[in-house]
């Protein structure tokens, strides 16, 4: 059994949320159990967007953790999940990435399923000619794929399997639900989709974007351009149990550079001027000054709001050190002609070749390779302090101490 | 039907072009398009459903003198170099806009450490205009790839 505390049998692990061994980077027995306690856990994942399955019988096909699932659109317009796992000898329901249908069958032997998952049928159920077919006794209502709740805001669609979840805007608290709303508030129309594999493990990339410390610092184009500064306003916003992250950062920025001068770092360039910025002409669209938010959702989902750029970025684990970061670049269907070409125009500052993201690519990885032959050593977590508490400036680790104290409690470890 | 001077031109600016970025000569690749272009990284599944975002979008050859400075001296990433294979192009039509052309192409990556991969294959979608001295330039380069997938990051334009 692959539980925290049989882990800790075998690995140390200190109290408390500031330091973390790199094991937990390595080790199969980690992943088996995230898939358990984490994937399959009192965690709602994001599944796909309102949009992209608005009609009955239009479904996606994505993952939670390792589990390969079917989001559908059903009667009256409920929302159904389930397992693409067929109750006869598990071979995946649907393999495409989305379509419409009636209902799934099964390629492998034609067993049927409805919208909402049920077994409805098997191909010779009674034999041919009164020869084979299935026991009388054999029961199709005590089989199929596991189901999903799902249920949806702002036009996101989250499933989770553990029936003992709390309800969606529960485990999101209202917080994090405020911070949501104030981007996704009316119809979405997704613009492009990408998908980047990073070679790290998934739990890196969760880190990184709760982390506010590194974001200008790594990607030097953030600071250069002053999109997001330590010195402009802004600050993280934490779920209480430590699971989400909101950061935003206010304002255009100043045009000092001394903060970073007196450090003598790297990424502060001033002879670096753009020939054409046109895509920075961003254009507030939610009633406020936020120029940039980024929402980090328990375990691996992050909404970006980056100027205009808006994009959900959805992390799917590829073994222990791999895994894809789907993105889905969003504008709005009301959008004026001239705000949708400033969407296109702005992905270029975070996607797989993202300005103030490619760097996120490879950094994991130097990470992984870094830590190679340290599984008993640790990281240390401690900008800001011990705790996970929302804090008013992005010179802190907080919303991943954040990640940790809600990792080592699903985990029990 | 345009003819083999057409074909002729277009291959080589093709060859041109891989050889400029394969060499490490980025700092001339954006002279391979007109002031006002367009060019755009996108995937076979964005083109099939009419999404029109890209990883990367550049409307006017500043923007891609601009990708050349960021990657120069912004952005982070390990050492690599690519090798395009650009096979034969097709003249799909030439009009008051210009020569419409297609080509398939291979890009192989190699790492600093010797890791080589099979980085991108796709097709280059373009819009070829000459300019005033007469050479041809682009004045669209869509690069479709065949993989909704990435690895790892795209720095080096393809």
């Amino acid at each position: 059994m692959d539980d925290g505390a049989t882990i800790l049998n075998t690995h140390h692990w200190p109290a408390g949320i500031s330091r973390v061994p790199f094991w937990v980077y390595q080790d199969q027995a980690v992943m088996r159990a995230e898939q358990k306690r984490i994937f399959e856990g009192p965690v709602w994942h994001f599944l796909c967007l309102e949009v992209d399955i608005e009609n009955q019988g239009d479904y996606r096909t994505t993952f939670i953790g390792d589990m390969p699932v079917i989001v559908v659109r059903g009667e009256a317009g409920a929302l159904h999940g389930f397992e693409n796992r067929c109750a006869h000898r598990g071979a995946l329901i649907a393999f495409n990435d989305y379509g419409n249908t009636k209902d799934f069958t099964c390629a492998y032997h034609a067993w049927r399923y409805d919208l909402q998952g049920n077994l409805c049928s098997i191909a010779f159920q009674r034999g041919v000619g009164g020869k084979g077919g299935m026991p009388r006794e054999f029961d199709m209502r005590q089989h199929g794929p596991r189901k999903l709740r799902v249920d949806s805001i702002g036009g996101l669609v989250f499933g989770t399997v553990d029936p003992a979840a709390p309800t969606l805007e529960a485990f999101l608290s209202a917080p994090i639900v405020a911070k949501i709303k104030r981007v996704f508030n009316r119809k979405l129309e997704v613009i492009g989709r990408f998908t980047q594999h990073l070679p790290n493990n998934w739990k890196m990339y969760a880190e990184n974007i709760r982390d506010t410390y590194h974001a200008s610092l790594l990607h030097l184009f953030f600071t250069t351009f002053k999109i997001t500064r330590f010195d402009q306003a802004g600050g993280v916003t934490i779920s209480p149990d430590g699971a989400h992250h909101a950061s935003a950062t206010i304002g255009k920025g100043i045009e000092t550079q001394s903060v970073y001068k007196d450090q003598g770092i790297r990424s502060d360039s001033e002879e670096f001027l753009l020939r054409d910025d046109s895509f920075l002409a961003s254009s507030p669209e939610f009633g406020d000054d936020i120029q940039l938010q980024n929402v980090a959702l328990f375990p691996g989902t992050m909404l970006q709001q980056l100027y205009n750029s808006l994009a959900v970025r959805q992390t799917v684990p590829r073994g222990v050190d791999g895994m894809d970061l789907h993105w889905t670049f969003v504008g709005f269907a009301d959008d004026t002609p001239e705000m949708r070409k400033m969407r296109l125009k702005q992905a270029n500052l975070a996607g797989p070749a993202g300005y103030v993201s490619m760097e996120d690519g490879c950094i994991g990885n130097f990470v992984q390779r870094g830590v190679a032959a340290a599984s008993d050593e640790i990281a240390i977590v401690e900008m800001g302090g011990y705790e996970s508490e929302s804090q008013n400036t992005r010179a802190t680790e907080a919303s991943v101490r954040g990640f940790w104290k809600n990792y080592r409690r699903l985990m029990e470890i | 039907m345009p003819g083999m001077d057409t074909l002729y031109r277009v291959s080589a600016l093709n060859t041109a072009y891989a050889a400029t970025i394969d060499g490490d000569r980025l700092e001339d690749w954006p002279g391979f398009f007109h002031t006002d272009c367009l060019y755009k990284i996108t995937t076979a599944e964005n083109v099939r459903r009419g999404l029109l975002a890209g990883i990367i979008y550049a409307d006017s050859r500043g923007m891609l003198e601009d990708r050349v400075a960021a990657i120069r001296r912004a952005n982070i990433f390990e050492n690599h170099a690519y090798r395009h294979v650009i096979g034969m192009a097709s003249i799909l039509g030439e009009d008051a806009d210009g020569i419409r052309a297609e080509a398939p192409f291979l890009v192989v990556r190699t790492m600093r450490d010797g890791q080589m991969t099979l980085f991108a294959a796709g097709r280059y979608q373009d819009l070829l205009r000459p300019d005033e001295t007469g050479a041809l330039r682009f004045a669209e380069r869509v690069v479709i790839c065949d993989s909704p997938r990435f690895d790892t990051l795209v720095a080096i334009p393809l």
